[in-house]
């Protein structure tokens, strides 16, 4: 069955160190730019979903960006879910117009979280997803947290530190073939293994980036899609589950609701994750995306890990994974992180991934997660 | 800057209140019988609202953990090496402590721990851990 909703433009802005930008600046850049893919103007937006900012924080953001970008939307909207924010602008976006109060929404993230703010400072605003009273005295931070998930699951399903390393690798090697990658230059699982302690047994090279950058998605009714500039991808699925925020609160430190968010994703478009060409899946951490890939089921337990340093991820693996480079090579900035990931998405299925494009793609898998593998939000696109 | 200290409020000072008095306590629902912590206004379960406090006898045993290398305050880079840990006391409840009194390689899952109270720069000491 043919989607209600389609997306009809993409855009990313420049990544990594992006001296002189701004939050706003950076929203606004995306915004004009995902807009011109699908051949709208600013003026055809009637939705606005926005997601969070860090350097410029505001109680009512998406008013804040539409008054920059000089327009006026009947709907408009911040969301607020960490990792899972883009993906849930585009499920919100999606339910918008499949209930038919918008034509073109328009969901947008930005943020210069690395020229913006210090890493120290980055690290430590994270470090308040902690609870305030029962986690954070304590000395916690996100690392900290992925790194008690990372040791249960290591200690549960056999995975090992050279699995791990091996996520870390596939994401670089994806990155080395894009020219936009904020880090590009190639590593090794020695590498990794040699890379500075961060939180047992999680290291650096372990861990996201901290980015400048920013990214919006255009979404649109289909029957409004006919006069856009390009073919629309489907959003055939959309699922989400939120089981705790903070990790003591987690109902299991292997168990994720990815598993239910996929699985109402793949229902809803009728798809089982074999089906799957290309996946497009949060790795804040390389433990995130390992959990992830086999709590999804498109690996059983203990056995991503060795897939993975047998190349399951590359292009002409199993599952192309993160083909972009990710969270972990190619970029990280707040919300914008998550839109990276949805951005890539398209361009595969449109096939305008140049020198990294998956053989002709029908279905992609999206996915992000907020907080401690906590928000969960999972889409499925396609070539309509 | 400091480190972050419990502030209490209305729903945790009784929690707070008791490990000044060396106890841990944590929340029993009359109504469905399921412990929980951290404290809540209901019971995780059944959502009702008639919750009593019980104490732990600080038993338990290590659920995971993590040696910090990287603190994320300047108020913690004196402490690192540090471990956190989930631990699961016997009750069936589960919490957040640092290990004390243990080299950081030597920590493992399953590892048995008694709870006990550190003081802090504020009112109320924090529950830790030790090995038992």
């Amino acid at each position: 069955m043919a989607s209600k909703a389609v997306i009809t433009g993409v855009a990313d802005t420049a990544v990594g160190k992006v001296e002189g930008s701004t939050s706003l600046g950076l929203q606004a850049e995306a915004a004009a730019a995902a807009v011109a893919d699908a051949g709208l103007s600013l003026g055809d937006i009637d939705g606005v979903l926005c997601g969070y900012s860090f350097t410029e924080p505001h109680l009512m953001l998406s008013s804040v960006v539409s008054e920059f970008l000089g327009i006026k939307p009947s709907y408009s909207i911040a969301v607020q879910a960490g990792g899972a924010t883009a993906c849930a602008q585009v499920m919100q976006a999606a339910a918008l117009i499949e209930a038919g109060i918008c034509r073109h929404v328009l969901a947008v993230c930005g943020d210069n979280r690395l020229t913006g703010m210090s890493r120290d400072k980055a690290v430590a605003a994270l470090s308040e997803v902690g609870h305030a009273q029962f986690e954070r005295p304590y000395g916690i931070s996100v690392p900290s947290a992925y790194a008690l998930v990372a040791q249960r699951y290591m200690h549960d399903y056999g995975v090992t530190l050279e699995h791990l390393a091996g996520v870390a690798v596939a994401h670089r090697k994806h990155a080395m073939r894009n020219p936009k990658a904020q880090m590009r230059q190639p590593i090794t699982l020695e590498d990794v293994a040699k890379s500075k302690p961060i939180s047992t047994p999680l290291r650096l090279l372990d861990c996201c980036l901290i980015s400048d950058g920013g990214a919006a998605v255009v979404i649109s009714a289909a029957d409004a899609a006919r006069d856009t500039r390009k073919h629309g991808i489907g959003i055939l699925g959309t699922g989400q589950m939120n089981t705790h925020e903070h990790i003591i609160a987690s109902p299991s430190l292997t168990d994720f609701g990815c598993k239910q968010s996929s699985r109402q994703a793949f229902d809803r478009a009728g798809v089982t994750p074999a089906d799957i060409d290309v996946a497009e899946i949060y790795d804040s951490f390389t433990i995130t995306l390992l959990a992830e890939l086999e709590s999804i089921g498109f690996f059983a337990r203990g056995e991503a890990g060795p897939a993975i340093l047998g190349g399951a991820l590359d292009l002409d693996g199993q599952l192309p994974c993160n083909t972009h480079g990710g969270l972990l090579s190619y970029a990280h900035s707040g919300a914008a992180g998550g839109m990276f990931h949805v951005v890539e998405a398209v361009r595969q299925l449109r096939g305008e991934a140049k020198g990294r494009q998956v053989a002709s793609p029908e279905l992609a898998f999206v996915h992000g997660d907020g907080g401690i593998l906590s928000a969960h939000c999972s889409l499925v696109l396609g070539r309509n | 800057m400091s480190k972050p200290l419990p502030q209490p409020n209305v729903v945790t000072q009784r929690f707070w209140s008791s490990c000044k008095d060396g106890r841990f306590e944590f929340q029993h629902c009359k109504a469905c019988g399921h412990n929980q912590f951290p404290p809540r206004l209901t019971c995780t379960a059944c959502h009702g609202a008639d919750l009593g406090w019980l104490p732990s006898d600080g038993r338990g045993t290590v659920y995971s953990f993590t040696v910090v290398h990287r603190a994320p305050l300047e108020s913690f880079k004196a402490d690192v090496p540090y471990v956190i840990a989930i631990v699961a006391l016997e009750e069936g409840v589960r919490a957040m402590v640092n290990l004390r009194g243990v080299d950081p390689e030597a920590v493992a899952i399953g590892m048995p721990i008694e709870v006990f109270f550190e003081p802090t720069e504020g009112e109320y000491p924090l529950p830790q851990a030790r090995p038992r």
